[in-house]
């Protein structure tokens, strides 16, 4: 589904974000990807989003290489991929309801299939009674559910999820980490970059490493 | 098989295609709706940028129709535009006479009055007060005098043209048309509409800019809403469209004012106008807008309103992209 080929990313300041990487995630596979602060995580993801471009080698996603996608494809690629951010990325001066029906409103969904939609995800992460509260009113776990099922709600392909559960405490992340994996079940391909190891390593899902740029675990599929 | 599939795919596509004209229609709704909705949230400084709409475009619009009025008006005065044609000193009394029937008998002449060189110089001597003067001459240096006007309503060009024919004739010495300050006037009122066009051209582009500027302010605002919109796959067209609604609000809501403070300012000016013509026996009244008029404004509010909308997002919203 996700496929990296002798992938290096250098910045215009001359920074190597990622070295001669490459690597396979499969449909529904849940991969983990960890590594220190700046160890090139945050480049990964924004790559496979078409945040950025690669300097070097191809980067495939269910089958299309990316540097065949031009600039005005970009938002239609984005639609196949739902991202959770660490910082949430919700609108503040809309409602749960809103934020989540956000993806839909671009596709262009009519209002009845957007409320169906919209509640089934809502539902699926537990804030079914909260959709008129505005995301300030929440707690930062209710903030990150929130997050999860506005990705969640277009059906993607594919989930990704950087730092997910950045700051919240160890049973709320493992009940984050429940909810990815029931996803995977039912044919998504999740990737989920942390830093957590004690979290991952407790998952028993497949690991990819990076250090410095490079891939140091995780090659195999 | 290959057949069935190939239909199947076409009615795919054309659901497909009706699905995206649904999608983008019901997009282009909602847009406008919620742009329409964030304009009212503030009904102060959106009334203020209405305003500031408004005069400027009703200041050009204003001056030109004064301008429209103040023509109908000298169109009145065309007709009473007159010749004098001094006849040759050595012409006798007889002469003149017959040569004043002879024009009179003319179809572009309404009415002829022949002034013999010795009532003349009869009034002269009244009104100048010369009279030792004019004594001591030895004759009557005046000639004859005809003064002619032209049948009412005959264009200027027709009167010029006249004006030269009686010149050629035998017997006229001078053709003197009593008819330049009409032509200064009418080349003035020109100057004017040229000055009028001038500033108006400057205040629509004004007005495009100051739109521009508002959208710029309004992009700059929810900047971080545009940046979360593309991640979740929101296209530029998407982005876009929102601000190109404000803009069109704003425009119409500037045209409506424009429209609102031209009517009001012909209401008042109405009567008075009405009693200046009175005195001047004409039956002048002031020309409006006219509902036409009116709507075109508004129409061209809303133009200016996207083109600066369209201005200001092609020129903001491409430097806002996920970071």
């Amino acid at each position: 589904m996700i496929s990296f080929e002798r992938v290096s990313k250098r910045y215009d300041e001359g920074y190597d974000a990622l070295r001669d990487v490459s690597f396979t995630i499969n449909k529904d596979d849940l991969v983990f990807l960890t590594g220190h602060s700046g160890a090139g995580k945050s480049t990964l993801m924004r790559l496979i989003m078409l945040m950025e471009r690669p300097t070097r080698g191809d980067v495939l996603v269910d089958g299309i290489n990316l540097a065949s996608v031009g600039s005005r494809a970009i938002a239609r690629h984005r639609r196949d991929i739902g991202v959770v951010f660490q910082n949430h990325q919700l609108l503040f001066d809309r409602t749960v309801f809103d934020n989540v029906a956000l993806p839909l409103v671009i596709c262009g969904y009519d209002h009845r299939e957007v409320g169906r939609r919209v509640r089934a995800a809502l539902d699926k992460v537990g804030l079914l009674e909260r959709e008129r509260a505005l995301p300030v009113t929440l707690s930062g776990g209710e903030q990150q559910r929130v997050g999860i099922a506005r990705a969640v709600v277009g059906r993607p392909k594919i989930l990704l999820a950087d730092e997910p559960t950045g700051n919240l405490d160890p049973a709320l992340s493992a009940e984050i980490m429940t909810l990815f994996e029931d996803f995977s079940k039912v044919g998504v391909t999740v990737l989920i970059a942390s830093h957590d190891l004690a979290l991952i390593s407790r998952l028993h899902h497949r690991i990819i490493t990076l250090r410095e740029g490079r891939l140091v675990t995780g090659t195999a599929t | 098989m290959s057949r069935a599939k190939g239909r199947e795919g076409a009615s795919q596509s054309r659901t497909d295609w009706r699905d995206q004209y649904n999608s983008w229609l019901r997009h282009h709704r909602l847009s406008a709706a919620d742009s329409l909705r964030r304009v009212l949230e503030h009904p102060w400084s959106s009334l203020l940028t209405w305003m500031v709409i408004g005069i400027a475009l009703a200041l050009p619009v204003g001056l030109n129709l004064a301008l429209d009025n103040a023509q109908i008006v000298s169109a009145q005065w065309d007709s009473p535009a007159q010749i004098s044609l001094f006849l040759k000193s050595d012409l006798a009394v007889e002469d003149a006479r017959r040569l004043e029937l002879q024009l009179a008998g003319a179809d572009n002449i309404s009415t002829t009055a022949l002034i013999p060189k010795d009532a003349a110089l009869e009034e002269f001597r009244e009104l100048s007060g010369f009279t030792d003067v004019l004594a001591s001459l030895d004759e009557n240096p005046l000639p004859h005098l005809i003064i002619i006007s032209p049948v009412p309503g005959l264009a200027p060009q027709a009167v010029i043209t006249l004006q030269e024919e009686l010149l050629a004739m035998p017997g006229i010495e001078q053709a003197v048309l009593d008819m330049e300050w009409l032509q200064r006037l009418n080349s003035l009122m020109e100057l004017g509409h040229r000055i009028v066009y001038a500033l108006g051209a400057m205040l629509v582009l004004g007005v495009a800019l100051i739109l521009g500027n508002t959208i710029r302010l309004a992009i700059e605002n929810r900047r971080e809403e545009i940046v979360i919109v593309k991640l979740v796959g929101g296209s530029n067209a998407f982005v876009r469209r929102p601000f190109l609604y404000t803009g069109l609000w704003y425009g119409v809501g500037g045209g409506v004012i424009a429209a609102v403070l031209l009517g009001l300012t012909l209401w008042l000016l109405q009567s008075p106008a009405q009693n200046l013509a009175g005195l001047y026996q004409s039956s002048f009244s002031l020309q409006g807008l006219g509902l036409m008029g009116g709507l075109n404004l508004v129409v061209l509010g809303g133009l200016l309103g996207l083109f600066g909308a369209a201005l200001a997002v092609s020129r903001h919203l491409s430097h806002i992209e996920p970071r």
